[in-house]
This record gives C-alpha cells, sequence and structure tokens, in this order.
C-alpha cells in the first residue's frame, strides 16, 4: 500500500538537463506516465527514454499517442494502461497494432480502463485513498477485463457503484508553461489530469517552456497548478513538446499528425523515422535545428493576451 | 459547386438537425464534432458545447481536428480539469446530449470501439472507450453516428464498450435481459442513430428504420444490416441538404475532408 506520509521535495535549484532527469528517475521496469491530452504531450522526455534505450515500461496515459507508439516501437514498454489509443482524428497506433493482434510474437500487456476510470484512479492516488467511488461501467464488457475494477455497494444508501484501485506512477513528467528553479509550475489552456498526476506520482519531472524568477510565479498564484514541494527534477525544454503543442507558444502541427499516418504504417518507414529525428540527434535543441526555421515561423503562436487581475487587498 | 451531396455530407446534415439551439452537449471525435460544428454554424449559433479534454462552452473558429484543439480554448467559457468534466458536468448530470460514433452496433444500440474479436487476441485492436462509456451512461439522451454495412451493425457485439438499452449475461437468454433501470444508468440511453442510408430510432428499446434518404431503398438498409431491423409503418424522407450548407461543410468547416471521407 502506498503511505499517505509524504516528505516534501526541497531544493532551491532542481533544474537539470532532460538526459539527466530521465536517467536519474526512469529505469528498466519503472511504470512512466508522460501527461498531456493533445496539449502539453512532452515528446522530448519520450524521446530521451527511447535513446536511452530503457526497457520493460509500463506505460501509463488516458490517451496514448504517437510518442508512446515511438516507444513502443523502439522497444521500451512492456505494458500500457490507458483508457483511448489512436491517433486523435486521423487513425491507429501502429506499432501497438502490430504488438496486440492475433497472435503476435512482440505482445505488450494491455491494461484499459474508460477516460472516468482513468481520472479516477488518479484521484485516488493523489488524495491519499485505496479506491476512488464512480457510477459507472455497468451494462459494458469493460469491467470484466481490468483488475482495477469492482462494484461496492454504498455504506448509505445500498446503490451498487463502481470502485477503481489507486494509481501510483513510479515517474510522472508533466510539461508547462513556466515554472521557477524550486518546480511551481504554472500552466494555462487544456491541463486535463495533470494536477492529480502531480500528487500521484512517486517522482515528478517536470519540463517548462521557460523558466522564470519565483516572483513571477507569486505574482499569478492562481495559476500555479504543481507546487514545488512534489518536484524532483526541472527541464527547461522549449518546444519540447512539438508535433504536440502549448498554448500561447505555439500550434499543434496537425500536418504532423496526418501525416504520421503514412510514416508509421510501414515498418521501415517508422524506423528511419526514429533513426533521423530520435536517434541521430542528441537532444531537443538538435531536433530543432534539424526541423528548420520553417517549423518555427508555420507553427509559432499568435499572441492572445487576457487582463491581469487584482490581487490587492 | 456540385449539389449532389455525398452520404457523409447526408450524415453531418441530418445529425445536426437533431441538437436544438441552446442545448449542452457533450462533443465526441470525428463525424460528430462536424455535425456540432455545423449546429453552431447554422441554426444552433448557441449550442453549449463541451468537450471532454475539459473545455466548456467552446466557440472554435477553426473546425479541431481533434478534441483538445486549442481553438477549443481561445475564448471558451471555461477551461477545467478531466476529473471536473467527469464527475461535476458528466456525473453530475448536466449533459443533454451525447454523441458517439463506433466499430460495432447492436439492435439495442449497445456500442463497440474496443476490439474485433476475442478481447486477448483480437483480429483488430481498437482505440478503446476514451470517454465513450461513460458518456453512454450518464448523458441524457444519446445520439450515434454509424455509417451502415453488415460488419458495423450486427447481431451481437464482439465488446461491449458503452451500454444501449439491453444487456444479456454470457449464455444467458433473452428472458433474464437487463433493461438500463435495472442497472441503474442515469441516461435515457440511445435514441436515434444516423447512418449513412436513413435514420433509426428506438422503439421499446429496439432500433427501427423511420427516415430514408432521397433516393435509397428499404432493401439496401436490409442489405446492410446484420440482423432483420424493425421497419417503422411509416417511413419518412428528409430534405437533402442545401447549397449553402453543402459550401459551408466543403470549404469552410472541413475543406481537407478530415470527417468527410
Amino acid at each position: 500500500m502506498h503511505s499517505a506520509i509524504r516528505k516534501p521535495k526541497l531544493g532551491s535549484d532542481k533544474v537539470v538537463s532532460m538526459s539527466e532527469a530521465i536517467s536519474d528517475s526512469v529505469k528498466s521496469g519503472s511504470s512512466v506516465l508522460i501527461d498531456g491530452f493533445t496539449h502539453l504531450i512532452c515528446f522530448a522526455a519520450g524521446h530521451e527514454i527511447i535513446r536511452q534505450q530503457i526497457r520493460n515500461l509500463t506505460a501509463i496515459r488516458l490517451t496514448p499517442d504517437l510518442v508512446y507508439d515511438q516507444m513502443i516501437e523502439a522497444g521500451c514498454v512492456s505494458k500500457m494502461v490507458f483508457s483511448w489509443a489512436g491517433n486523435p482524428g486521423v487513425g491507429s497506433l501502429h506499432a501497438l497494432r502490430r504488438r496486440s493482434q492475433g497472435d503476435s510474437p512482440s505482445r505488450i500487456d494491455l491494461e484499459e480502463y474508460t477516460h472516468f476510470g482513468m481520472v479516477a484512479r488518479l484521484l485516488a492516488g493523489s488524495a491519499g485513498l485505496p479506491f476512488w467511488p464512480l457510477k459507472n461501467f455497468e451494462g459494458s464488457s469493460i469491467a470484466d477485463f481490468s483488475t482495477g475494477i469492482k462494484f461496492i455497494e454504498c455504506p448509505f444508501t445500498s446503490e451498487r457503484i463502481a470502485a477503481v484501485s489507486a494509481l501510483h506512477p513510479d515517474v510522472g513528467i508533466l510539461h508547462c508553461q513556466r515554472a521557477d528553479k524550486e518546480g511551481n509550475a504554472q500552466v494555462w489552456g487544456l491541463f486535463g489530469t495533470q494536477r492529480e498526476v502531480a500528487f500521484a506520482c512517486k517522482k515528478l519531472i517536470v519540463v517548462a517552456e521557460e523558466i522564470v524568477d519565483s516572483s513571477v510565479i507569486r505574482r499569478d498564484p492562481n495559476r500555479t497548478l504543481v507546487p514545488g514541494i512534489v518536484v524532483d527534477h526541472v527541464v527547461h525544454e522549449p518546444w519540447g513538446c512539438h508535433p504536440s503543442y502549448v498554448q500561447g507558444y505555439y500550434d499543434r502541427d496537425n500536418d504532423f499528425y496526418v501525416k504520421w499516418e503514412e510514416i508509421s504504417r510501414d515498418t521501415t518507414t517508422y524506423a528511419k523515422y526514429l533513426d533521423e529525428f530520435v536517434f541521430s540527434v542528441r537532444d531537443r535543441a538538435e531536433y530543432l535545428k534539424k526541423m528548420g526555421s520553417g517549423l518555427i515561423d508555420r507553427l509559432k503562436a499568435k499572441p492572445r493576451m487576457c487582463e491581469g487581475v487584482d490581487y490587492g487587498y | 459547386m456540385d449539389t449532389k451531396w455525398t452520404p457523409s455530407e447526408m450524415m453531418a446534415v441530418r445529425a445536426a438537425q437533431e441538437l436544438k439551439n441552446g442545448e449542452v452537449v457533450f462533443v465526441g471525435i470525428g463525424l460528430p464534432n462536424l455535425a456540432c460544428n455545423l449546429a453552431r454554424a447554422t441554426h444552433a449559433p448557441k449550442l453549449f458545447m463541451i468537450y471532454e479534454s475539459g473545455a466548456v462552452g467552446t466557440v472554435p473558429s477553426r473546425v479541431p481536428v481533434s478534441i483538445g484543439d486549442p481553438t477549443l480554448v481561445t475564448d471558451s467559457l471555461s477551461i477545467v480539469s478531466q476529473a471536473d468534466i467527469f464527475q461535476l458536468y458528466l456525473q453530475g448530470g448536466l449533459i443533454e446530449v451525447g454523441f458517439l460514433g463506433g466499430a460495432q452496433v447492436d439492435r439495442f444500440g449497445n456500442i463497440n470501439t474496443t476490439v474485433i474479436g476475442d478481447y486477448k487476441q483480437p483480429k483488430v485492436r481498437l482505440p478503446g472507450s476514451g470517454g465513450a462509456c461513460e458518456i453512454a451512461v450518464h448523458s441524457q439522451r444519446l445520439l450515434i453516428m454509424m455509417r451502415m454495412n453488415p460488419k458495423a451493425f450486427v447481431e451481437k457485439c464482439d465488446f461491449v464498450t458503452s451500454p444501449g438499452h439491453r444487456f444479456r449475461a454470457k449464455h444467458e437468454s433473452p428472458q433474464t435481459d437487463k433493461t438500463r433501470k435495472d442497472l441503474g444508468l442515469a441516461g435515457a440511453g440511445p435514441t436515434v442513430v444516423i447512418t449513412d442510408l436513413g435514420v433509426c430510432e428506438f422503439v421499446d428499446g429496439e432500433m427501427t428504420l423511420t427516415e430514408l434518404y432521397p433516393g435509397i431503398k428499404v432493401e439496401q438498409v436490409k442489405a446492410q444490416c446484420g440482423w432483420p431491423i424493425k421497419i417503422a409503418a411509416q417511413l419518412r424522407e428528409p430534405a437533402p441538404p442545401e447549397a449553402p450548407v453543402l459550401e459551408l461543410l466543403r470549404n469552410k468547416l472541413d475543406p481537407q475532408r478530415l470527417f468527410l471521407g
């Protein structure tokens, strides 16, 4: 059982390189959650895991997408815990398909829930509870195949409701717009399950588009989603989410997601992509250089400022 | 412009008509996404769109390829966590219309988006539930959008991802079928199925053909359905899409034909 007592993670400067953050936190056999829901998916972290050739990972996320598929194709993943696996609006994850259909010899284990089920598992994990109650799954086959779903009786109304077990991934990786060196992280736009992930994971890496002074964070405390006391490492990685996006920084590279269908369908073009854009570059800076300046011109966000608020008293 | 409509265009137009101005709709991926945005651009400018990504009261200026597109955030009413979306908005009972598609549907509106074939060794691995199961459980009413063919409209789903109207336990007979009420499911379940040939409604929980698109014959529907589908005594024919609506769909809402094919 996960202890509800946690040590605060102190330290005034937690900034390290992506390579250091991954090698220190993600080990062979770890369970890893690189969060994000279309928005803020840290491809840079996934690519570093692939470069370090870490094996036997349990990859956890509501929506495993292209970067999890790439980790699967590169042989890093032995199990996946998820609720929707695909390339949204475009197609399938082909590495996953090749390892989950028919009598595939390189099968990976799948443990699946629904989005609400995964959210509830993270809520339990983040709140120090062994399970979370929800009204769901009745009439569906999902509960028949998932070890983390049971039905219980409400102690007050005797109603039959579902319960899901708490989730405590070994390592969580969150991308945000800005953070200070202690890991106090501010996020705007879609933030999905980031807050629950931050509190449910045993180790947490915060990746930021910008590292700012703590005074910037303190001027707008309502926007701080993750407090530094749950953060182990801070990584400064501009454009770390491409082809995913960061609101206010760069747009989603929808053309790439459409093109990916063709690249990933064929194992030769898939291998060529991984070789060229993951293995043959040292880090995200080299990846961006390889992409060329056209990428930034095409996707850089047009400003859309909001007025500030008055925190005075 | 060619005013001859395609089946996908007719589906989008017919589905949009199901949405009333001001209704709170939980927008799903694919064609439902297009239908909701079409409704907002035409008769339902105040359609209240909620996306499972956490965007509430959205007014997208481009049709989002994915349900987490940044255009859903800009100028929306509120951005919330997914815990809030599923617990407060959906489980809390605020969603009036849910919208789902799938790979298989049976006569009771049970939907499969998980696997084709055996679960452990599937012939085709599909994306899975996402939010579909809970949308089917909690939406006050549910619209289904699917193209008809005998592999999609099946006697029995290989896997029930999202519950419809009736449920049969393994090796049980129709006499012991459970209803939504028996299982305590909050929403009313599927009410309408919009296909590429016509529209079905549920009569006593069973899918029944009620509309045929212009030029489509009952025999075509029967041939594309995997069970002897019930046919309403009076079949209606919806009007074909008008030229301005087709132009909107083709030139503004889905110029890349990501949804229309």
